[in-house]
């Protein structure tokens, strides 16, 4: 960009304490009056809204400076108050208790001899030259300084310093003024200061006791005029009016010569109005409050926790250029697009700089402004401002219908015109609550019609969206640099591999996982029609694959029609998710093809499933992204997820209720094994009650017994579920899903079949409710498996009244749960990253803090990027050794 | 970097012998822990510990002020006989012969270029296992070379960052449920996100203390032999063995002893007396087969109070270890498991095997073992606890965040109170907690923050000074480039 030097850098932010000498040379004005403004609304002249300390109203003009605010910018200016007497800073009172209590009242001099402070002070500077803490070192000094009866040096006694409360201080029990205390904290010298942790450069103690107060700028404190055109005043404004008000009391009853009583009343009063003015929540004082009855807001609020200045002005900012809306789902996309509305498109702008090679396309650009759009028309981008600087000074035209053409044919090198989106634009694109990196990702942008955001549903893992009215954010990217990062850091295509655990995370699922599996399930085959029609989906333009005849009519394998997305070079052989994990397992002779054989990229024998294509664990994508790059990853991903669709959508594939059907043979075997469980389960309990049961070693009878019938109830379920999955087939599009990975699993379905199984609350039978039981339905002291939350029935049998109650005291639980582990986990990774942000890998492979410490000799031990590395290994062995016996 | 950078170090060892916390660690030797001086090569504190439980009797005088890490051990511990130094069971024997001329040849191969230990002694063992593979080690050897050279991590990576998003993004998938059954059936352990906030937090005890307790040669074959271990070990209180009834008429208590329980933990009624006898203010004697306990100034409330002093008399074993289990585990012997840690004692007592007993409570492990071990034991312990959820999160981030929590030798806590609270940065602290405090006391020391970290970068508007934002590259488009050489 024309024009743009290099930036200055701040090298580094120093920290110190205003003295009164600096509060009032940088003071614009000193300020009297209480008051803001004068009848007529124009601010007083030494009052809290004085025009030399900047000015709120547009068009107006600082008296200090003589800018304005807005463009130009004033900084604003501060005021000062002087104050009568002097207070105590609420934010200081420890160091100045401390500088008390190890200070002499007489002379000043740190209560120890010059012997042992030249210890500590040699101890100091060598524990700063070692980067270490200090802070044991002042504690000792204060509580050693405090045993000393009497000054080493003059003798005096030294008293006891009690602080009482926020901000007030006895010696011996005599209060001691504010102004006692800073006379006293003066006589301190200036080199017993460091060892009381106040550095000379930057602080003198006494000036943590206020004689003058500094009055922010107006443009700190913005009074606001409401409709009524009333002015409200900033919280700050109303907190100094209050200062100012006391402090006149104070002077003016002071001068008068008033009893020492009411002078005394008025300096507290005013102690307590400039603590609150400083901190509004200072433990041990009323907070000031708004006439509401609203604490007031004042300094410390300002800055302070998640709503302040800190955490949501500084480390987290506000930006323009971006957009957001509901998302929904188009499979026709690919993974590194985005579907943009055509409403948004037309709002959010790029800045492009109009150049000899693009001038004609710039002009073209603004004069489709002035087109007419006719509903049907294809979206073309239009430019909404032109740019251009005159002597430096920017100049901003808007581009409307009727000047559009003007300004077309004004059009010069070096203006920036800025042209709304139009296709393959990159932007980033941003889910929260944004857990990892993954969560803000580059894509190129389509302009469509209708109102959301639309993505490939392979990007959902990454972003943990669903579609029940999600919503999500996109940025704009205004400046090459940042387009350029985008681009080659994060767009998603470079993303599908996990720093996480070195995995893929972007696959397909659901749907694409069940075309997959039927399309290569035992020997699938598909006529030609249908063949063309699935490889048509994703625009194949390779060979046909294989034609087989038999019995005159022509066939295709599906695992051959799968084969035409594998390069030629993939050789892989793992186990696929729908596997039976037999007690030895043949490999390749798998009798239920659950073994996946690829040679030279030609499916040879397996399942394709979610271990060859899903998010998490797809082996094939993990292989196809490693050796042949990230592009390639991204088509197969496209074209896998698509030919998936097609699979399912040639072949037909539904569930409803009538997949959980199970023969009345099945019922009956579920119903025999759980009245067995029942049996069992009384058995347990007679025997409790006999007291025959054997305890567990370590256990309570109590404990012993509930665990035996926790056992008892899971095997039930699991034997319920067993039976039932022998019932139902693969013929069973439920079970397909389930096999496949595509969704649910046989849990869920022996659950709606066979039976529910055990409710359980943290972990045990559910035992709380009345006395002695669980519901009024059953009897006193009942511990049979029912009475305690066994639920019998399936969900499709449905459940009875007292199950259902059950039921769902052990979903309230997951309910609660989740909640409360969502902010639990989420204040561990606030913490994390605070601690770990600063860590970065050298060019020599240590892994540094910024400050220069070293955390790691070697990054985890091997040097090995996650991302990169086999599911954490650093080479993977198995694959080399592998392909060099492949070579012969 | 003008900074002192103390020399890499990779000096490819076997070390997997020295541990005798961790079992599944990467090789740690690189490992230590680096202040901004220059590292100074302290004796491990590890093997100090070792030395001074094994061989007992002297102790090394140089290096005693070494902060609270190094925990002194009381030499004389009466009555323990001399124990003689015996060799760790986990050491392997001597790497066959095969082993080490393929690792000859490997050496040759590779020449100066480096590989992970793991790396190398993986393709030896292959190698050993099927001739093919050993013909063809000199490719293989290549092939490892350039995919490792291949996936090393870029410099300037913001790793910090990705670790603290790789542990905390599956945080919302872990379980909240405290209670788990987990290894031993019979022992409660905190599990899921509470634990793995306990490890982070640095906790000073874990909420479920818990120990595997290894055993040493004979005692873990003897059953008799790992069960008087697992006596000596648990606590027994006087109502574990006995009744203690009270006779508010005449005011004495009486103890009968439970035979059975009493033989079974190895105790004689002699025992009891002694125990109890050492309660102040009272006078025991055995009368038949009970033990009549009188008091020294008789009174009714004084004989409530000596009656729960007596129920809960510790008559035998160690503080803290509530319960043991004696498991027979396959290949192993005899293990036991407690709830309840104190590694301090337990290492102590004859039979148990220093180098492989565990505990959950990692500042337990850095008095004891030092704080390598520590860092050994947060990695497994995090690891363990994210794995055992089904999540898969790599080693190398939870390395990064035991590395930094050890990095200064004691074993600070990931938060205000540690690890955050001590950044150099003042804004950065300002940003995290307690905002106002920060600022105070910064212009009362007179503090200046550099800009380096992250934090301060974002709030004052420049460039942060990680990944591409660390490459102070520019091109000046004015000045043309200078043609011909
Ligand atoms: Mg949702
Ligand atoms: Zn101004
Ligand atoms: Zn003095
Ligand atoms: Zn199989």
């Amino acid at each position: 960009m024309a024009g743009r030097n290099i930036t200055k850098k701040i090298g580094a932010l120093e920290f110190s304490v205003l003295s009164p000498n600096e509060i009032r040379k940088m003071s614009a004005t000193k300020v009297i009056t209480a008051d803001t403004y004068d009848d007529d609304g124009f601010p007083i002249t030494m009052g809290l809204m004085d025009q030399r300390l900047s000015v709120i109203e547009p068009g107006l003009r600082c008296k200090t400076c003589g800018l304005k605010v807005g463009k130009d910018k004033c900084p604003g200016h501060f005021g000062h108050i002087d104050l009568a007497m002097p207070v105590i800073h609420v934010g200081f009172v420890k160091t100045i208790r401390n500088s008390l209590r190890a200070t002499c009242r007489k002379c000043g001099r740190i209560l120890l001899t010059d012997k042992e402070l030249e210890e500590h002070r040699k101890t100091i500077i060598k524990n700063n030259n070692e980067g270490r803490d200090n802070a044991y070192i002042f504690k000792t000094i204060i509580s050693s300084a405090v045993k000393t009866e009497g000054c080493p040096r003059c003798g005096t006694q030294s008293g006891k310093i009690d602080l009482d409360k926020p901000t007030s201080f006895r010696e011996n029990g005599k209060k001691l003024t504010p102004t006692e205390i800073r006379e006293w904290l003066e006589k301190i010298p200036d080199e017993d200061l460091p060892l009381l942790d106040i550095n000379v450069k930057s602080a003198r103690p006494e000036w943590m006791v206020l004689t003058v107060l500094p009055v922010p700028p107006v443009t700190v404190r913005p009074s606001v005029t409401l409709e009524s055109g009333e002015r409200s005043e900033d919280d700050l404004t109303h907190k100094l009016v209050d200062v100012i008000r006391i402090n006149q009391r104070l002077q003016e009853n002071r001068d008068a010569g008033a009893p020492q009583l009411i002078v005394e009343d008025l300096w507290e009063l005013l102690q307590y109005h400039v603590t609150t003015y400083l901190d509004n929540q200072t433990s041990g004082i009323p907070p000031a409050r708004h006439r509401s009855g609203r604490p007031l807001k004042t300094l410390a609020q300002r800055l302070k926790g998640k709503e302040g200045r800190f955490r949501s002005n500084l480390s987290g900012k506000r930006v323009n250029f971006s957009a957001r809306t509901v998302i929904s789902p188009d499979p026709n996309l690919s993974i590194n697009e985005i579907g943009v509305p055509k409403e948004i498109a037309r709002e959010l702008t790029l800045p492009v700089r109009v150049t000899t090679q693009n001038l004609e396309w710039c002009k073209n650009l603004i004069k489709q402004t002035a087109a007419v759009e006719k509903p049907g028309d294809n979206y073309r981008p239009r430019v909404n401002y032109v740019k251009r600087f005159r002597e430096g000074v920017e100049q901003r035209m808007k581009v409307t219908e009727k000047n559009a053409d003007d300004i077309a044919e004004k059009l010069e090198l070096g203006f920036i015109i800025e042209r709304q989106l139009m296709d393959g634009d990159i932007a980033l694109f941003n889910r929260q609550p944004s857990l990892h990196r993954m969560s803000m990702m580059a894509h190129r942008i389509k302009v469509m019609p209708n109102r959301s955001f639309r993505f490939n549903l392979s990007v959902c893992p990454p972003y943990n969206a669903d579609f029940d009215g999600d919503e999500m954010n996109l940025h704009l990217l205004q400046g090459e640099e940042a387009k350029a990062e985008a681009e080659i850091l994060m767009k998603v295509q470079e993303n599908l591999m996990s720093p996480r655990f070195g995995g893929v995370i972007i696959g397909g699922l659901h749907d694409h996982i069940s075309g997959c599996f039927l399309l290569t399930y035992k020997d699938k085959t598909f006529s030609k029609e249908k063949t063309s029609e699935i490889l048509a989906t994703f625009k194949y333009k390779g060979k046909f694959p294989e034609i087989h005849e038999e019995n005159g009519e022509s066939f295709i394998y599906g695992k051959d029609i799968f084969s035409v997305l594998l390069p030629k070079d993939l050789s892989i052989e793992y186990k696929a998710k729908a596997c039976f994990h037999c007690e030895v397992c043949e490999a390749a002779n798998c009798p239920n093809g659950a073994y996946v054989v690829v040679k030279n990229g030609k499916l040879k024998q397996g399942i394709v499933d979610e271990n060859s294509i899903g998010s998490f664990k797809g082996r094939i994508v993990e292989r196809i992204i490693r050796d042949h790059g990230t592009a390639a990853g991204r088509i197969f991903i496209d074209d896998v997820t698509r030919l998936g669709i097609a699979v399912v959508t040639v072949i037909g594939f539904t569930t409803s209720i009538d997949d959980e059907d199970i023969p009345n043979e099945a019922k009956r075997q579920i119903g025999e094994g759980l009245q067995k469980a029942q049996n069992k389960i009384n058995t347990l309990v007679t025997a409790y009650e006999h007291g025959e049961l054997e305890s567990l070693p370590g256990r309570s009878l109590e404990e012993t017994l509930e665990m035996e019938i926790m056992r008892v109830t899971g095997r039930a379920r699991d034997m319920a579920g067993e039976i039932a999955s022998k019932y139902l087939g693969l013929n069973n599009s439920a079970v397909i899903m389930a096999k496949s990975g595509a969704r649910g699993s046989m849990l869920n379905l022996s659950q709606m079949s066979g039976c529910v199984g055990q409710q359980a609350v943290r972990g045990e039978r559910i035992s709380r409710g009345y006395k002695y039981r669980t519901l009024p339905h059953f009897k006193k002291g009942d511990l049979g498996a029912s009475a305690k939350g066994f639920v019998a029935n399936s969900y499709k049998s449905g459940l009875n009244p007292t199950e259902y109650f059950f039921h769902s005291m052990g979903g309230r639980e997951g309910l609660v749960d989740t909640a409360v582990r969502t902010s639990r986990s989420g204040y561990m990774q606030r913490r994390l990253v605070n601690a770990l942000e600063d860590l970065k890998v050298e060019s020599d492979g240590t892994v540094r803090h910024t400050g220069g410490e070293i955390i790691q000799f070697m990054y985890g031990d091997d040097g090995v990027d996650p991302t990169r590395s086999t599911t954490g290994k650093a080479v993977d062995l198995d694959r080399i050794i592998y392909d060099v016996k492949q070579e012969g | 970097m003008a900074k002192t950078v103390p020399k890499k170090k990779i000096t490819p060892k076997k070390t997997e012998k020295k541990k005798p916390v961790v079992q599944k660690s990467i090789s740690s030797k690189t490992k230590k822990p680096a202040v901004k001086t220059e590292s100074k090569s302290k004796p491990s504190p590890m093997k100090k510990g070792k030395e001074v439980k094994s061989v007992t009797k002297k102790k090394k005088p140089s290096e005693e002020k070494k902060g609270p890490l190094v925990v002194e051990k009381k030499i004389e511990k009466k009555k323990e006989p001399e124990r003689t130094f015996v060799p760790p069971p986990t050491k392997k024997e001597e790497e066959p012969k095969e082993y080490k001329t393929i690792r000859t040849e490997i050496n040759k191969i590779m020449k100066n270029k480096y590989l992970p230990i793991s790396i190398i002694d993986g393709i030896i063992e292959r190698a050993a296992r099927d001739k093919k593979i050993e013909a063809k080690i000199k490719n293989i050897i290549e092939k490892a070379l350039e995919e490792y050279t291949k996936n090393l991590i870029d410099p300037t990576e913001a790793c910090g960052m990705i670790s603290a998003q790789s542990i905390g993004e599956p945080g919302t998938q872990m379980t909240m449920r405290t209670f788990h059954y987990a290894g031993v059936a019979e022992i409660n352990v905190t599990l899921g996100l509470p634990r793995l906030i306990e490890i982070v937090d640095a906790r000073s005890t874990p909420s479920t203390p818990m120990m595997n307790i290894y055993l040493r040669d004979e005692y873990r074959i003897n059953p008799d032999l790992a069960k008087e271990i697992a006596n000596k070990i648990e606590i027994t209180r006087l109502t574990d063995v006995a009744d203690i009834e009270m006779d508010l008429v005449n005011i004495f208590i009486s103890i009968k002893p439970n035979k059975k329980t009493m033989e079974k933990k190895g105790i004689t009624i002699e025992d009891l007396l002694e125990r109890i006898q050492s309660v102040r203010k009272l006078s025991a004697k055995i009368e038949k087969e009970n033990i009549k306990v009188t008091l020294d100034e008789p009174g009714y409330k004084a004989l409530q109070n000596t009656n729960e002093t007596l129920k809960n008399l510790k008559i035998k074993g160690i503080d803290g270890i509530k319960r043991v289990i004696i498991r027979k585990e396959p290949n192993e012997g005899y293990v036991i498991y407690s709830e309840g840690s104190n590694l301090k004692e337990v290492l102590d007592i004859e039979g148990v095997d220093p180098y492989r007993t565990t505990t959950n409570d990692i500042h337990a492990i850095a008095r004891e073992l030092g704080i390598e071990a520590a860092r050994n034991m947060i990695i497994q312990e995090a690891y363990s606890t994210l794995s055992e959820q089904g999540l898969n999160v790599d080693m190398r981030h939870i390395m990064l965040v035991a590395d930094v929590m050890t990095a200064d030798g004691t074993v600070r806590a990931i938060g205000r109170h540690g690890v955050s609270g001590e950044k150099s940065s003042v804004l950065s602290r300002a940003a995290f907690e307690i905002t106002v405090n920060h600022l105070l006391l910064a212009s009362q020391r007179g503090e200046s923050d550099e800009l380096n970290g992250v934090a301060e970068n974002i709030i004052v508007g420049q460039p942060v000074n990680l990944g591409t934002g660390a490459i102070e590259l520019v091109m000046n488009p004015k000045k043309p480039k200078q043609k011909g050489k």
